[in-house]
């Protein structure tokens, strides 16, 4: 039989009905394909076997039943970030060790109920704070894409790298991930993968490892558009369990794909032009929007005027929230414990030997900003700033436009391991500055495969929408996505 | 504003993460670094700017005030590293 990991979501989704093949039948190649190759990527932290193989005869039941869910029999690999039932979920964590939890994210159980399977859990930055994927306690996961000519071993980006990696290697058909400031749609572009932050309370955030709570958001990183969007179908809901989760009907995100943007006003804003900014992703930006205007869209200039603050501000409040979050690993309740003189030394050994270097910064500046005397200095302002960046948004959109269209990224995957990066905390938080944006004013981002830069890399374009309108994006993105191409690293592993 | 290494500590304690000495030091040239690069937000003009509390302004949702799971006593502990009839074990925190 021929490799049936090279089909998408959708054309797997029609062959199952079709009964070209079984639902256990892809598992399995899916479960081939991860031994295989996972020791290259370390993209998963733990295979599910077992589990796959159950969930995959119970989608072939219901398959010949003709009781299908809209997921049935479908593989994906879940961020280790989700609380999947009694199995590995520790944010990638050493202060996790062993956690096993007793309940099932609301965003995974919909994906089960939608009949998907689950391959294991997949590698990640240390509860989600890192943009290489290089905080992992369980190590780096190596980008399936190589600059051409070259062998050096390059990031999948973060913090979903794994998923992102995965994903491009074709180790799961679709993935989930979560983006705090970019999270989804830099390891996305990196990979030349589609990935999909929604706006905020569009997934519930219920069994997600917490980070920064106003800023978390779960969802889906696949190989197009159309896979991206029926992902995003089963993964939202309106959830009680969480009191963020907004009351919205979800749609039917597929059906917006194809439709013609025809008369739509696509803004540009100028202040996403930043200094030493690759030439060729100017030249990719403008090509994006010269495919737009082909398409028969609007091109609009617009300015976002409070754009370069929203990075130093959410250095402010993620980790306030992140400090705030993590103060639950105490060596008491879950995870590790190390031992101590009296219960504060206890607490203090035990997050020195749980969290990794990159974690301790964020808690430790978080820690620093809500302390006595700092907070309206820090905080307070960071608030009123984030006021500001969405009145910015708020504006543009009330001007008439549809879609906003940036960069993704302000480069293409860098080396495992770069100097520079490691160096200079400030420096690898640079990566989020086209995305973070978007995070911090809760609307919903999408990052599509444009193009590959002079070393063969891939480069992602960024679509940015109004509140709960992701229909416009996967009608938007699907533009990109048809004048470009798709993009698919050469095999070597 | 910087942070001196008295202070790198204090926060470390407030914290509740052990340092070292060696590692203090690293930290408060990461933290300075971050702390330089978030002083920026001083050059936006904030008066009479309301602070965010919410992305997505709606009303805060309530839930019934009913039991609608409990006697998971065993659930709850399952995952903790020392527990004993159902409670959570610390060193002793009392004389």
């Amino acid at each position: 039989m021929s490799d049936l990991t090279k089909f998408t979501i959708a054309e797997a989704r029609e062959k199952l009905k079709g009964g070209e093949f079984t639902a256990s039948e892809l598992t399995e190649a899916y479960l081939t394909a991860i031994d295989a190759a996972n020791a290259s990527f370390n993209a998963y932290v733990e295979v599910t076997h077992d589990h796959a193989r159950e969930m995959a005869k119970a989608s072939d039941e219901k398959l010949v039943k003709g009781e299908a869910g809209a997921l049935e029999g479908i593989p994906l690999g879940i961020k280790d970030l989700y609380a999947t039932r009694g199995v590995h979920t520790q944010a990638c964590s050493h202060v996790l060790d062993r956690f096993l939890p007793h309940y099932e994210s609301t965003v995974t159980a919909n994906l089960w109920a939608d009949g998907a399977v689950m391959l294991g859990k997949l590698n990640m930055d240390e509860f989600a704070m890192g943009s290489s994927n290089e905080t992992s306690y369980y190590g780096p996961v190596l980008n399936p894409w190589k600059s051409r000519g070259s062998n050096a071993e390059l990031v999948p980006g973060g913090s979903s790298g794994g998923s992102a990696a995965s994903v491009a290697a074709h180790l799961c058909a679709g993935a989930t991930a979560t983006d705090t400031g970019g999270s989804i749609r830099q390891p996305a572009a990196f990979t030349g993968t589609v990935g999909i932050k929604p706006t905020y309370g569009r997934c519930s955030r219920w069994g997600i490892v917490a980070f920064a709570s106003s800023l978390d958001q779960a969802g889906p990183i696949a190989r197009d558009v159309r896979d991206a969007a029926i992902m995003l179908k089963s993964m939202a809901s309106v959830d009680d369990r969480d009191t963020t989760s907004v009351d919205v009907p979800v749609p039917d995100y597929e059906a917006a794909i194809g439709k013609s943007v025809k008369g739509m006003k696509i803004g540009i804003p100028k202040e996403y032009r930043v200094d030493g900014m690759p030439e060729e992703i100017d030249a990719l930006w403008k090509k994006g929007a010269e495919w737009f205007r082909d398409a028969g869209a609007e091109l609009v200039d617009i300015s976002l005027p409070h754009t370069k603050y929203a990075l130093p501000a959410y250095y402010i409040v993620a980790p306030a929230e992140a400090s705030s979050n993590l103060a639950r690993y105490d060596g008491v309740r879950y995870g590790l414990r190390q031992e101590g003189s009296d219960i504060i030394d206890m607490y203090e050994k035990t997050r020195a030997a749980g969290f990794g270097a990159e974690v301790k910064r964020r808690v430790m500046i978080g820690t620093y900003v809500l302390s006595a005397g700092y907070y309206d200095a820090y905080y307070l302002r960071a608030q009123k700033v984030r006021t500001l960046i969405k009145r910015d948004f708020e504006q543009a959109f009330a001007a008439g436009v549809d879609a906003i269209l940036t960069p993704a990224t302000p480069s293409a995957a860098f080396g495992i391991a770069d100097q520079a990066m490691a160096a200079d905390p400030v420096k690898m938080y640079l990566n989020d500055v086209f995305t973070v944006t978007v995070n911090m004013a809760g609307l919903p981002g999408i990052a599509v495969p444009a193009g590959l830069d002079g070393q063969g890399l891939p480069l992602g374009l960024q679509l940015i929408g109004r509140p709960f309108d992701e229909e416009t994006l996967f009608q938007t993105a699907h533009v990109i996505e048809q004048a470009a191409g798709r993009f698919e690293p050469d095999r070597w592993w | 504003m910087s942070v001196d290494i008295d202070t790198v500590k204090r926060v470390a304690h407030l914290a509740r993460i052990a340092v070292s000495d060696e590692e203090a030091e690293r930290m408060q040239d990461e933290l300075n670094a971050i702390l330089g690069f978030v002083e920026q937000l001083n050059e936006v003009d904030v008066a009479g700017v309301e602070p965010m509390t919410a992305v997505v302004e709606t009303a805060m949702k309530k839930r019934a005030d009913v039991v609608t799971e409990g006697d998971k006593a065993e659930d709850i502990v399952a995952n903790a590293p020392i527990s004993e009839d159902h409670f959570f074990l610390v060193p002793k925190v009392v004389e």
